[in-house]
């Protein structure tokens, strides 16, 4: 990382470091996803693309909290939450093209991400599907004593899943170290969740006797801020913690849905687009508090897009799994 | 009609024909379901009739189990069968044994819309076919339609029947045949003649097959999309094939396969689903009931992989007209 110069406030070196590091990675799931979206198009991608672009100071937030091996179960939507852990771009690229070199030997694609080594159990195509997991891998760190959180991540569609209050109640009653996300875009899919949500989401946990918050997820220094004190609780055994961050997808439902004012109005993207982008939110912050300079954001901006072709490239000329490779892993 | 108007047009006729019809599902409502399947019909026929529901399989299922016992009859959608496992506790410990448990009182009769099958590059999570799954639930029955016009008559039966159907739609066919080869240009239904369909009302009985070619040397069991592949294998191959659409997985036509097979001698079954416990083993164990004496070769199965639908990999997984026609010229002998 570039040293800082250029500062007008005493901002201490670690705070500084955090912050670029948490800048930089937004911006890197950001031109993660517009590349995403370029090789869907071009028809080179199998599968589905659910871009997470709108919603990166979540990920990045939260994961800035949590210690390399820390758990998290991630969505279909979950490209952020796995390089906000720390995946590898090129064996990311790698998997969501079906490679060999990817994350899951090109078996999982990009809604099935997983990788032991940053603590990500996986992305998850199931709306709802892997509360029980992120549960249970709590409960095993509580058991064997490692001090581990397990963060999981799911959208406000997956609040109708009667799985989450089945493991939300366990979680409660067993005191797991288990903080359970929610990414409220405000849709499922194409329906506004006014139609598919009764009551207060929050009050739901606390029915539990799982304290909630709901916070602005837009901006990763708040984000953040809440996921330490959060995490802190958890990990010192007070149990299992509610967040509801409020945000906004910026793409379609998946990469296909380009017509989208049948559901959702342009003026409200714009709006969202202009005025919440966590992006240019953080970048307007660090350039007004003069953490850092034009010049070295250029340069994090340059590096970043470097970075993230030269994975591109990586993986596009990486070979496919053998045909005969296919029925590997099926079983032990 | 493509296979998606065919199918909205079968719920608009049942929502006007019978006030209790109603439909309901994920995106349903005001977008008009994910592959368009309800489209204009929440406008046509109110909020109170076709509505959005939560993310909710096991809620949606559970709920149409209670309305259709006490006098609905609700038609939902379950987005893709990738998705029905939510409900699998609801539809086969409470839905599939309403009827049988309470003596015959109760029974609930729903139909389960779902997109099935492959040959879209949808992954593991939208192109599973999960027929054999309900096929072996007693109290249930399934089908799965080939063509627009088999789609329409057969849903339309399935809202009729008092009893609960799994209605399975190949969604690589709404818009048009698919011959199993992906570099072929896409086609659409307007040049089929099964893309032929009337507006108003009709049925196709459950429980019966059709004979989509006629043949002597050798029957060729399908449903599905691979009704159209097998076509196209058999075109390939020359070989003077019957093919049999089989339609309805369960209650299946006995009599019609039985019949082919006694006089071909031969038979070959094709299914998307995996093979081991796939349909296709019932299938061959009631063929060789039926025509042990009267058969020429074994019986052979084309299936996918016994694997997880692959991500990358879908063009060797699907069984395609390659696989089906070699599998022709074995049972031949050529
Ligand atoms: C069990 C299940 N049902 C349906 C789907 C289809 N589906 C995929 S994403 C989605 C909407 C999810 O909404 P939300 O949880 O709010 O996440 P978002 O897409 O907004 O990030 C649906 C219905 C699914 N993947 N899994
Ligand atoms: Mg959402």
């Amino acid at each position: 990382m570039t040293t800082v110069l250029d500062r007008s406030k005493a901002h201490s070196e670690s705070d500084v470091q955090q912050w670029l590091r948490m800048y930089r990675q937004m911006l890197m799931i950001r031109l993660f996803e517009e590349q995403v979206n370029d090789l869907y198009t071009r028809a080179l991608m199998p599968g589905l693309a659910h871009l997470y672009t709108g919603q990166e100071a979540v990920a990045v937030g939260i994961c800035e909290a949590l210690r390399l091996d820390d758990y998290i179960t991630s969505t279909h939507r979950g490209h952020g939450h796995c390089l906000a852990k720390g995946a590898q771009l090129g064996a990311m690229f790698a998997e969501l093209l079906g490679k060999e070199a990817g994350y899951c030997k090109g078996k999982g694609g990009s809604m099935h991400i997983a990788d032991p080594d940053t603590g990500n159990l996986g992305a998850n195509a199931i709306v709802g599907g892997s509360a029980g997991i992120a549960t249970g891998a709590a409960f095993s760190a509580k058991r064997l004593n490692t001090g581990q959180v397990a963060v999981c991540f799911f959208g406000d569609g997956a609040m109708g899943q009667g799985l989450l209050y089945e493991v939300m109640n366990m979680a409660a009653l067993w005191t797991l170290p288990v903080i359970y996300v929610c990414e409220n875009n405000l849709y499922n899919e194409y329906t506004h969740n006014s139609e598919t949500l009764a009551g207060d989401m929050l009050t739901r946990a606390v029915g539990f006797g799982v304290p909630g918050e709901r916070i602005d997820g837009q901006e990763v220094r708040k984000v953040y801020a809440t996921a330490k004190t959060m995490v802190a609780r958890v990990r010192a055994g007070a149990g299992p913690a509610f967040l509801v961050c409020d945000t906004y997808r910026f793409h379609g439902h998946h990469v296909g849905d380009i017509n989208r004012e049948y559901y959702r109005s342009k003026q409200e993207e714009q709006q969202w687009k202009t005025e919440r982008d966590p992006v240019k939110l953080m970048l307007d912050w660090l350039t007004t508090e003069k953490v850092a300079n034009r010049a070295q954001l250029d340069q994090i901006q340059n590096e970043v897009k470097a970075e993230v072709e030269k994975a591109v490239q990586f993986a596009m000329a990486a070979p496919y799994p053998a045909v005969d490779r296919v029925a590997q892993d099926v079983y032990a | 009609m493509n296979m998606v108007q065919a199918l909205n047009s079968a719920m608009d006729v049942m929502l006007e024909r019978d006030p209790n019809v109603v439909v309901f599902g994920e995106d349903v409502g005001y977008f008009g379901g994910v592959f368009r399947c309800t489209e204009g019909l929440q406008k046509k026929y109110g909020e109170h009739r076709v509505f959005d529901t939560p993310i909710a399989e096991g809620g949606i299922v559970a709920t149409a189990i209670g309305m259709g016992a006490n006098g609905l009859r609700p038609v939902v959608e379950i987005q893709f069968a990738d998705y029905i496992y939510p409900a699998f506790d609801q539809i086969v410990s409470e839905l599939a044994r309403l009827r049988y448990r309470s003596g015959g009182q109760y029974w609930s009769p729903i139909t389960i819309r779902s997109p099935c099958g492959g040959g879209i590059r949808g992954g593991q999570t939208h192109s599973q076919s999960p027929e054999a799954i309900f096929a072996h639930v007693c109290g249930l029955k399934t089908v799965m339609p080939s063509t627009p016009f088999d789609a329409k008559g057969l849903l339309i039966a399935a809202i009729e029947a008092d009893d609960p159907i799994i209605f399975l739609e190949p969604k690589r066919l709404y818009n048009g045949p698919f011959e199993g080869d992906p570099k072929q240009p896409a086609v659409g239904w307007n040049t089929h003649p099964a893309g032929e369909v009337p507006d108003g009302h009709y049925t196709i009985p459950i429980g019966k097959a059709n004979t989509v070619r006629t043949g002597s040397d050798l029957t060729i069991l399908a449903y599905g999309t691979m009704v159209h592949v097998a076509g196209a294998a058999a075109q390939q191959t020359g070989v003077n094939a019957e093919i049999i659409d089989i339609r309805t997985i369960a209650p299946l036509d006995v009599d019609t396969i039985a019949a082919s097979v006694c006089r071909t001698g031969r038979c070959v079954i094709v299914h998307e689903a995996t093979r081991f416990g796939g349909y296709g083993g019932e299938l061959s164990a009631i063929v060789q009931e039926e025509c042990f004496w009267n058969l020429e070769a074994p019986i052979l199965r084309v299936c996918g992989w016994d694997t997880p639908y692959p991500h990358a990999q879908e063009w060797d997984y699907f069984p395609g007209p390659q696989r089906v026609a070699k599998a022709i010229r074995q049972v031949m002998g050529c």
